[in-house]
C-alpha cells in the first residue's frame, strides 16, 4: 500500500514532440493517497489508459517523475514496482488451472510453496472462487476470468495499489453491478489504493471516493462525486456528467448581471465580481434540474418555446427554445406542465460562469 | 535493450545465412563456365553479363519464363474467380454437405502429385489439351483452389453479417454487393491469396513439366538444357535459376503491406 | 456466428467443385481402375483384383522407401517446428523491420523448387560450391554424392533451409494476433521471458502451429522435385523417397497397375496421418478447454 505522487508527468507517444497537441498527457500533477478508492473518468482517447500505464510501469513518461511512498520509481520496470493492473479483457494463463493462476504472480517471486498456498486459498475465499480452484481458467465465464485477474493483484500481500482499466467491458450488464459490489468490499477489506479507470459515469460515480476527470491529456478535475456535479471546474466536467449535462449559453457581462441576447440574469455577487476580473468567451451554465420553468409570465422570465417533452418516468426532460439557443430543463414528476410557451429564470446561486471553457470563481 | 540487440543480431544471422545460398548462385551467374571452373572465387572477380544475354537473346530460352508467366497468371485468376464466391457461400451459409465439401477440398491438397500424374496426362490427352497453358493452369487448382477458398474464408468470417444484411436492405443485388461492397472489404486477404496462388504455381514443376513437351513448356523444365557435351554449363544454370526468383520476389515486394496486414489480423 | 441456412449457396460453390472436380475426380477413378487391372496396351486388360495391392505391399523396396520417408519427415518436423518458432520470435514486430524481414524470409519459399535442388547442387559441390569447399578444407572429404550420410546431411540442410520459413511466417503470424494486454499482464506478474513463452505465447499459437504441422507433414512426405534434382534418389537407394520410388515405378518401368496400387496407398496413408495430427491436436486443445 503506498501514496502514489505524480510529479509534472507529461508523456508523448512521438520520439520528438512539437507542440501540446502531439501530448497523451500534458503535464500532469497529482497525487494518489494511500488507501483511496479513485475513479478515473474521461472519454475515449483523453489519456486515461497512458495515466494508468505511466502508473504501473508498462510506460516511461516523456516527461516528469513518479513516487511511491516518496520513492522514485520512474525507472523501475512493473514486476519491480508491486503494483497489478486489471484489464479491459480478461488476461489468463489459459493452459493453467485457477490454482496455478492465481500462484503465477507468486512462484515468479520465488515466495515459498507453503506461503503460496496460504495466499491463494484466502484471496480464492475473497473472492468466491474456491470451488474453481481446480479447473482450467480458460472454460471460465468472462466475470470469473475477470475475478481471477483482479486475485492475481491481490495475492500480493505488498502489492501498492491495484489499476482497472475498464474492466467490466466484457462482462453481462445484470452481474456488473455484482462485480463491483465486490471490489468495494474488497476495498473495505483490504484498504487498498484502487484506482478505477472508465468512462462510464454511473460506474465512477458509485465506485469512488474521488473521481478524477480527465479530457485532452489533462486533468480538469477531482474531486467528490457531489463537488463534480455542484461545481464543475470546466464546461466539460458539467457537459459529461449529470443526465441531461449542464446548458451553456454565450453571454456578456453587465454589472452583476448576465445579458442573453438581450435578456438579463442576476448572478451571485461573489461570481458577478470574479467574472469582472476574467478574460475570454463568456459562457453561462446551468444544470437542468435547477432551470426554473413557469407556465406564464413572472418577474425576470425568460420567455421560451417549448419544443419537446420526454418523458423519463420519475422525471420530465424538457427542450427549449430561447431564440437561437436550446435549453434543457429536468421537471420533477408532479410538477405542471407549461403550454407551448413558457418563462425560464435562473436562481443566482445555481448560474454559473465560464470563461474560455473554465469556471469563474 | 540488451536483449534485443541479441535478438536482432541472431535475426540478420540467420537472414545471412538464409541468402548464402542464393548469393553464392548469383556469384556464379556472374561468371562464365571456363572461369567458374578454373578457380574457387568468393566473388565474381571478373563480373559478366554473358549468361543473362544468351538466356535473354535465344527464344528456347526466355519463352520457357514466358509461358510459366502465362499460366501461372490464368491459374491465380482462375483460383480467385472461383473461390471467391465459394468462400462466401462457406462463410456465410449451411448448406446440405457444406462440411464435408470442405474437407473433401481440403484432402486435395494432401494428395501426392505422384499419384495424378499420369491419369492427368491421359485426362489432359483424351481433351486435346497437351502442351497448352491452360492445361497446367488447370492441373494448378487442384492444389491451389482448396487453399485459396480456406484462406479467403477466414478474411470472410472476420467482416460482420450486418454489413451484408443493411446491404440487401438496401436493395443491392448479390453481384452489385458482391463485387462493389464486399471484395472491397476484404482487398487484403484477396492479395495474401493471390500471392500463395502465385507462390504455389510458380514453384510446382511436376505437373507443369508432365503437361507440356514444347509450346508451353516452363522455365523449370527448360533448365535441363544446359546438359552438353561438354558437361554442365554452370554458369548458365545459375544465371536461369536466378531469374526464377525475380518474378516471385517482386510479387511478394509488391503484396508486402497486403501480407503484413493479413499477418497482424492473426490469418495467413 | 450462426449462419443462414440456404440450399442455395450450392450454386456459390459449383465453379469450385466444377474446377477441382475435374482435376481430382476423375484422375482419381482412372487410378482406381488401373489398379485392378492388368494392362498390356490399348484395349488388352484383365481384371486383376487386388493382386496389384499384395504385390506392393510385399514390396520390400517400398517398405525401405516408407520407413526413409517416416524418417526424413520426423527429422524435418523436429528440427523445423522448433526452430521456425524461435526465428518468429526474433523477429521485430513494428516498424520497417516487418516488410524487410517478411520479404527476406519468404523468398526461399518463392523458388521453383528444382531450382531450389539446383542452388544446393551448386552451393555444395566440393570443387565450386562454398559449402561443399568450406567444409573439405575443414579436412572432410565431403561428397554427397558418394557417402549416403553426406547426401542425408546435405538433403536435411537444403530442406531446413527451404521451409523452416514458412513455419516461422506461420509462428509469427500467430504471435502478431496476441493482444499487448497479455505481454503487459505478464509484465506486472513478473513472468520471465521463458515463461511468458511457456504459458502465453505457445499456447495462443496451437492453432497456427497444428497448421504448420500439418503443410510440413504433407509437403515433406510428398517432397519430389529437390531430392530428385540433388541426388536423384542415391547413391544407391539412399535418398529414394515414396514420391521418387513412385515415378520410378509409373514412368520409368511403366508399372501402371502396382503405381496406381501404391498410388492410393500413398494416398491414405497422408490422409490417416494428417487426420490423427489433427485429432491429437485437437484433443489437446480441447483438455485445455475444460
Amino acid at each position: 500500500m503506498a501514496r502514489i505522487e505524480m510529479n509534472q508527468i507529461a508523456h508523448s507517444y512521438m520520439e520528438k514532440p512539437q507542440g501540446s497537441d502531439d501530448y497523451a498527457l500534458k503535464r500532469i500533477h497529482h497525487t494518489w493517497e494511500d488507501g483511496g478508492a479513485y475513479a478515473l473518468l474521461g472519454p475515449s482517447g483523453c489519456g486515461k489508459t497512458t495515466m494508468l500505464n505511466i502508473i504501473s510501469g508498462l510506460l516511461r513518461p516523456s516527461e516528469g517523475r513518479i513516487l511511491y511512498d516518496g520513492k522514485d520509481v520512474t525507472d523501475l520496470p512493473p514486476e519491480r514496482r508491486n503494483i497489478a493492473q486489471v484489464f479491459q479483457f480478461p488476461v489468463l494463463y489459459d493452459t493453467m488451472s485457477v490454482f496455478n493462476n492465481l500462484a503465477f504472480p507468486l512462484r515468479n517471486r520465488k515466495v515459498d510453496e507453503t506461503e503460496v498456498k496460504r495466499r491463494v486459498h484466502e484471496v480464492a475465499d475473497i473472492l468466491d472462487l474456491t470451488p474453481y480452484l481446480k479447473k482450467k481458467a480458460a472454460g471460465l465465464t468472462a466475470d470469473a476470468k475477470q475475478k481471477i485477474s483482479l486475485g492475481r493483484g491481490l495475492v500480493r500481500s505488498d502489492v501498492a495499489a491495484i489499476l482497472f482499466d475498464e474492466p467490466l467491458t466484457v462482462i453481462d450488464p445484470h452481474l456488473k453491478w455484482q462485480l463491483r459490489r465486490k471490489l468495494k468490499d474488497v476495498h473495505e477489506q483490504l484498504r487498498l489504493t484502487l484506482i478505477y479507470v472508465t468512462h462510464d459515469q454511473i460506474e465512477a460515480l458509485t465506485f469512488a471516493d474521488q473521481v478524477i476527470v480527465m479530457y485532452e491529456g489533462e486533468i480538469v478535475q477531482a474531486g467528490t462525486p457531489q463537488e463534480l456535479f455542484e461545481t464543475p471546474k470546466h464546461k466539460f466536467v458539467g457537459y459529461f456528467i449529470g443526465s441531461p449535462g449542464m446548458n451553456f449559453i454565450p453571454c456578456t457581462l453587465s454589472g452583476n448581471e448576465a445579458r442573453v441576447n438581450g435578456f438579463s440574469i442576476p448572478l451571485d455577487q461573489k461570481t458577478a465580481d470574479a467574472a469582472a476580473s476574467a478574460s475570454g468567451n463568456l459562457e453561462l451554465g446551468i444544470r437542468p434540474m435547477f432551470l426554473k420553468v413557469h407556465g406564464e409570465s413572472v418577474e425576470g422570465g425568460i420567455p421560451v418555446t417549448v419544443k419537446l417533452v420526454q418523458d423519463q418516468g420519475s422525471f420530465k426532460i424538457l427542450t427549449l427554445q430561447l431564440e437561437n439557443h436550446t435549453l434543457q430543463a429536468r421537471l420533477p414528476e408532479e410538477h405542471s406542465l407549461p403550454g407551448e410557451r413558457a418563462w425560464v429564470t435562473f436562481p443566482a446561486d445555481q448560474t454559473k460562469l465560464f470563461a474560455d471553457e473554465r469556471l469563474v470563481g | 535493450m540488451n536483449r534485443n540487440h541479441v535478438k536482432t543480431g541472431l535475426l540478420i544471422l540467420y537472414f545471412i545465412l538464409l541468402m548464402l545460398p542464393i548469393y553464392w548462385m548469383l556469384n556464379m551467374s556472374l561468371r562464365t563456365n571456363a572461369d567458374i571452373l578454373g578457380g574457387f572465387a568468393l566473388y565474381p572477380k571478373h563480373p559478366t553479363l554473358e549468361n543473362y544475354i544468351k538466356i535473354l537473346t535465344e527464344p528456347a530460352w526466355y519463352s520457357g519464363y514466358i509461358n510459366s508467366m502465362i499460366y501461372v497468371s490464368m491459374n491465380t485468376a482462375i483460383s480467385l474467380l472461383t473461390a471467391l464466391p465459394a468462400a462466401y457461400a462457406f462463410s456465410r451459409y449451411r448448406f446440405i454437405g457444406d462440411k464435408h465439401v470442405f474437407f473433401w477440398l481440403l484432402t486435395n491438397r494432401m494428395a501426392p502429385a505422384a499419384v495424378f500424374l499420369l491419369p492427368f496426362f491421359q485426362l489432359y490427352s483424351t481433351f486435346n489439351l497437351i502442351d497448352t497453358h491452360i492445361a497446367v493452369a488447370l492441373a494448378h487448382c487442384l492444389f491451389n483452389v482448396p487453399l485459396a477458398v480456406w484462406i479467403l474464408e477466414g478474411f470472410m468470417s472476420g467482416i460482420p453479417r450486418e454489413i451484408d444484411e443493411t446491404a440487401y436492405l438496401d436493395g443491392y443485388t448479390f453481384p452489385r454487393f458482391f463485387i462493389t461492397i464486399f471484395i472491397p472489404l476484404i482487398r487484403a486477404g484477396v492479395g495474401v491469396t493471390a500471392f500463395f496462388c502465385f507462390m504455389f504455381s510458380w514453384v510446382e514443376l511436376l505437373f507443369a513439366r508432365t503437361l507440356t513437351t514444347t509450346e508451353a513448356k516452363p522455365i523449370a523444365a527448360t533448365m535441363t538444357r544446359t546438359v552438353s557435351a561438354s558437361g554442365l554449363d554452370w554458369g548458365l544454370l545459375a544465371a536461369a535459376g536466378i531469374l526464377t526468383i525475380v518474378p516471385g520476389a517482386l510479387v511478394i515486394w509488391f503484396v508486402r503491406n497486403h501480407l503484413a496486414k493479413g499477418f497482424a489480423l492473426g490469418r495467413v | 456466428m450462426n449462419k443462414w441456412e440456404d440450399n442455395k449457396a450450392w450454386f456459390l460453390v459449383l465453379p469450385v467443385f466444377i474446377v477441382v472436380a475435374f482435376s481430382a475426380i476423375i484422375p482419381l477413378m482412372t487410378v482406381v481402375n488401373y489398379s485392378v487391372q492388368d494392362i498390356f496396351g490399348p484395349g488388352q486388360r484383365y481384371f486383376v483384383g487386388v493382386e496389384w495391392f499384395k504385390e506392393v505391399l510385399n514390396d520390400s523396396r517400398l517398405h525401405d522407401a516408407l520407413w526413409r520417408q517416416f524418417l526424413f519427415s520426423g527429422l524435418v518436423l523436429l528440427i523445423e517446428m522448433p526452430l521456425g518458432i524461435g526465428i518468429a520470435l526474433l523477429m521485430p514486430k513494428k516498424g520497417w523491420g516487418v516488410s524487410a524481414s517478411l520479404v527476406t524470409i519468404a523468398l526461399p519459399l518463392l523458388i521453383p523448387w528444382n531450382v531450389i535442388g539446383t542452388i544446393w547442387i551448386i552451393f555444395t559441390r566440393p570443387d565450386i560450391g562454398l559449402f561443399g569447399a568450406a567444409i573439405n578444407s575443414a579436412g572432410i572429404a565431403f561428397d554427397h554424392t558418394a557417402s549416403p550420410l553426406h547426401a542425408w546431411i546435405t538433403l536435411m540442410f537444403m530442406e531446413v533451409w527451404h521451409w523452416t520459413p514458412l513455419v516461422a511466417l506461420l509462428a509469427y503470424a500467430g504471435l502478431m494476433a496476441i493482444p499487448e494486454a497479455y505481454y503487459q499482464a505478464a509484465r506486472i506478474d513478473g513472468a520471465s521471458a521463458w515463461a511468458t513463452f511457456r504459458y502465453i505465447q505457445l499456447p495462443k499459437m496451437r492453432g497456427v502451429l497444428t497448421i504448420a504441422l500439418l503443410l510440413r507433414f504433407m509437403d515433406s512426405f510428398l517432397i519430389y522435385a529437390e531430392p530428385f534434382v540433388l541426388t536423384g534418389g542415391g547413391p544407391g537407394n539412399s535418398t529414394t523417397f515414396l514420391s521418387i520410388y513412385l515415378v520410378k515405378v509409373a514412368v520409368g518401368q511403366f508399372d501402371l497397375g502396382p503405381a496406381a496400387a501404391f498410388s492410393l496407398i500413398y494416398f491414405l496413408i497422408v490422409l490417416l496421418f494428417s487426420w490423427l495430427f489433427y485429432q491429437a491436436l485437437q484433443n489437446v486443445g480441447k483438455g485445455e478447454e475444460r
